[in-house]
C-alpha cells in the first residue's frame, strides 16, 4: 500500500497528497499525522491538497478528523491549495469542511499558523518601515 | 416574355436549364470583356444608388471592377454553374464581399443587390432585342447571377452569425471582470442581469483568479445587479461558501436599499457573510483586518 | 443507445481508485467542462463506495451515451446487497447506517443531471446516473 509522505519543516508538518488515495491510505495518513505530531512535538499541520483533482465525502471527513485529532494534539491544521473545480463540487455536495481552516497557498497557510501561534518557527517579518502602501494606509 | 422562355427551356433542357452552355459561357465572357468600362459604370452606380453615400465612389467601382473581372474570367474559363471548379475564385471573391459587407454593417439587402445589380448593367448592354437565342443565354445568365447572389446571402448570414457569437462571448467576458483592488484583494463588479449561466462563469472566473493571484480576500461589488431573487442569492452565496473552502474571504458589497429589503422579504440568510454598503466600505473594511496586514507585509518583502 | 461501455467490478478499495480513474478518463473524451468532470468523477466515487461499503461489492458500468441534443456520460452502480428499506430516508441529507457523513447519496444526487435508483429490501441496489455535456 502506498503511503503519504509527511515532512517536518521547523514546528510545522506538511503533507502534499500526491496521488489518488484510496480510503486506506487516507486512513493510514490520519494515523501517521498523529503519530508524527506526538514524537515531533509540532504545532502546526499543512496538508497541501492541490495536486486532488477531487475530494469526496471520505477524503472531506478524513481531513476533518485530522483536525479534530490535531487539534487535541495541540496542533492547528490548514488545509491548502483546494482546486476551484472541486470547491464548486462540495459545496454542490453539500460539505462545507467545518472546523477545517484552508488557505490558498502552503505560504498563506504558513502565515496563517505564524499568526495563530507567534511563537512558531517561522520566518515572519511585519517590520512597518518596508511595508507598501497598502500595509501602511491599514489602519 | 422573358419568363415563359424560361419555363420553356425548364421542361425541354431539365436540370441542364439553370447551367449556362459552353456557348453561352463564352459569350457572357465575351461580352463582360467588351463592355467592360459601360458595365462596371452602369453596375457602380445602380450599387451606389443603394448605398446612398455609405461607401466612396472610387472604392465602389474598384470593387465592382473586381467583381466584373472574377465573373469574366470564371465564365471565360468554362464555369457553366456557381459551383463549378472553374468558378472556385469567384466564390473566394463573393464570400470575401459579402464578410466586408457584413462587417461594415451593411444590410442582406445591400449586399445582395451589389450582384443583382449586374443583370441589369448587361441588360442595359445587350439593348433591345427580339433575338430568342440572345434572351435564352440572359435567362441562363441571369440564373446563374442569382445563384451568385443566393451564395452571397448565404456567405453573409454565415459571418453575421460568427459575429454575433464572437459578439455573445466577448460580452460575457466583458460583463464579467475580475479585477485586481489592492494586493491581495480582488473584486468582481457584478453588472447586469445574473443568469445562471452567467452565474456560473463568474463564480468559476472569481475562483480561478484567487488562485492564480493568490489573494485571500474577494469582493463581489453588486451595484450594477438590478435585482436579486433567491437564485441570484443562492449563486452568490455558493461562491462565497466555495471560496471559503479554498481559504479566501468573501465580502458582498453595493446593496442597494431596494434590493436588502428583497432580500430580507425573501428570508435569504446571508449568515456570517460580510455585507457592506459600497465598495470603499468593503475595502476599508479588509484593509483593517488582522490576517490582511500580514499578507501586505509579507508580499513587500519579496 | 449507447455507444461503448466498460465495466469494473468493485470488490476492493482499489476498485473504488479504478472506478474514479475510469469515470475520469471518459470524462475527458467527452469534453465534459472541468467542473462537470469534477461533479461527475464525485459522485462516481460515493456511490462506487457504496456499492462496496453497503452493496457488499458489485460492478460499475461506464458508457457513453447520446440524445436528440447532446452527448453525455452514463454511469451504472450494481450491487447484490440488502437493498435499502426506506429510500426517502436514504436521500436525506446527514442520513446515514455506515458511520459516514450521510451525504453520499443525496450529495451524489446533486451532482449529477439523471438520477434513479431501483432497489428493494433483499433485492440488491441498482443506481444510474447520467451528466450531459453543456
Amino acid at each position: 500500500m502506498e503511503r503519504v509522505p509527511v515532512l517536518k519543516i521547523g514546528d510545522i508538518l506538511l503533507v502534499s497528497i500526491q496521488i489518488d488515495m484510496e480510503d486506506q491510505v487516507a486512513l493510514q495518513l490520519q494515523e501517521d499525522l498523529a503519530d508524527r505530531i506526538v514524537t515531533t512535538g509540532c504545532h502546526g499541520v499543512i496538508i497541501d491538497i492541490s495536486a486532488l483533482d477531487i475530494v469526496d465525502s471520505f477524503v472531506g471527513r478524513t481531513l476533518a478528523t485530522i483536525a479534530s485529532v490535531s487539534r487535541v494534539l495541540d496542533a492547528e491544521t490548514v488545509v491548502v491549495g483546494m482546486r476551484p473545480a472541486v470547491a464548486i463540487t462540495l459545496v454542490e455536495l453539500g460539505l462545507s469542511l467545518p472546523g477545517i481552516r484552508t488557505a490558498l497557498n502552503v505560504e498563506l497557510g504558513i502565515e496563517m499558523l505564524a499568526l495563530s501561534r507567534p511563537h512558531l518557527d517561522v520566518e515572519f517579518d511585519d517590520d512597518e518601515d518596508e511595508a507598501d502602501s497598502a500595509a501602511v494606509l491599514a489602519p | 416574355m422573358v419568363k415563359s422562355a424560361r419555363c420553356g427551356q425548364v421542361v425541354w433542357l431539365g436540370e441542364a436549364a439553370v447551367a449556362l452552355s459552353p456557348d453561352e459561357s463564352g459569350r457572357f465572357s465575351d461580352l463582360l470583356k467588351e463592355h467592360a468600362d459601360g458595365l462596371v459604370a452602369r453596375w457602380a452606380e445602380l450599387v451606389g444608388a443603394g448605398l446612398q453615400g455609405r461607401m466612396s465612389r472610387p472604392e465602389l467601382e474598384r470593387q465592382t471592377r473586381d467583381l466584373q473581372k472574377g465573373f469574366q474570367q470564371a465564365l471565360a474559363a468554362g464555369a457553366r454553374d456557381l459551383k463549378d471548379e472553374e468558378a472556385a475564385e469567384l466564390r473566394a471573391q463573393l464570400s470575401e464581399l459579402s464578410s466586408h459587407r457584413a462587417r461594415q454593417g451593411f444590410s442582406a439587402n445591400e449586399t445582395a443587390i451589389s450582384v443583382f445589380a449586374l443583370k441589369d448593367a448587361v441588360l442595359d448592354v445587350l439593348g433591345d432585342t427580339d433575338d430568342i437565342n440572345t434572351l435564352r443565354a440572359f435567362v441562363s445568365f441571369s440564373a446563374f447571377i442569382d445563384r451568385a447572389a443566393l451564395f452571397t446571402f448565404d456567405s453573409y448570414v454565415r459571418v453575421r452569425e460568427s459575429l454575433i457569437a464572437d459578439q455573445t462571448e466577448q460580452l460575457l467576458e466583458l460583463s464579467t471582470p475580475v479585477v485586481k483592488l489592492w494586493d491581495g484583494v480582488v473584486a468582481v463588479p457584478l453588472v447586469g442581469t445574473l443568469d445562471s449561466a452567467r452565474a456560473q462563469v463568474v463564480m468559476e472566473r472569481l475562483l480561478q483568479t484567487l488562485v492564480d493571484t493568490g489573494s485571500p480576500y474577494a469582493i463581489i461589488d453588486i451595484t450594477g445587479v438590478p435585482a436579486v431573487d433567491t437564485q441570484v442569492a443562492q449563486h452568490i452565496l455558493k461562491t462565497v461558501v466555495a471560496a471559503r473552502l479554498m481559504g479566501a474571504d468573501c465580502i458582498i458589497s453595493g446593496i442597494r436599499p431596494q434590493i436588502a429589503q428583497t432580500i430580507v422579504a425573501l428570508g435569504i440568510e446571508f449568515g456570517d457573510i460580510a455585507t457592506k454598503a459600497s465598495l470603499a466600505d468593503a475595502l476599508r473594511y479588509v484593509l483593517g483586518q488582522k490576517s490582511y496586514k500580514v499578507v501586505a507585509a509579507k508580499r513587500t518583502e519579496r | 443507445m449507447s455507444e461503448e461501455s466498460r465495466q469494473v467490478p468493485v470488490a476492493s478499495d482499489q476498485d473504488v481508485v479504478r472506478v474514479r480513474q475510469l469515470v475520469r478518463t471518459v470524462s475527458v473524451e467527452a469534453k465534459l467542462s472541468l467542473v462537470d468532470q469534477t461533479k461527475l468523477v464525485t459522485a462516481a466515487s460515493e456511490l462506487a463506495r457504496n456499492t462496496l461499503v453497503y452493496g457488499g461489492g458489485g460492478y460499475v458500468e461506464v458508457s457513453r451515451v447520446r440524445n436528440e441534443i447532446r452527448a453525455g456520460i452514463r454511469i451504472v452502480f450494481a450491487d447484490q446487497g440488502p437493498g435499502i428499506v426506506d429510500l426517502d430516508l436514504a436521500l436525506t441529507d446527514g442520513y446515514t447506517t455506515g458511520g459516514g457523513l450521510g451525504l453520499g447519496l443525496s450529495g451524489a444526487r446533486r451532482l449529477v443531471d439523471e438520477f434513479v435508483i431501483e432497489t428493494a429490501p433483499g433485492e440488491g441496489t441498482t443506481i444510474t446516473v447520467t451528466k450531459w455535456c453543456r
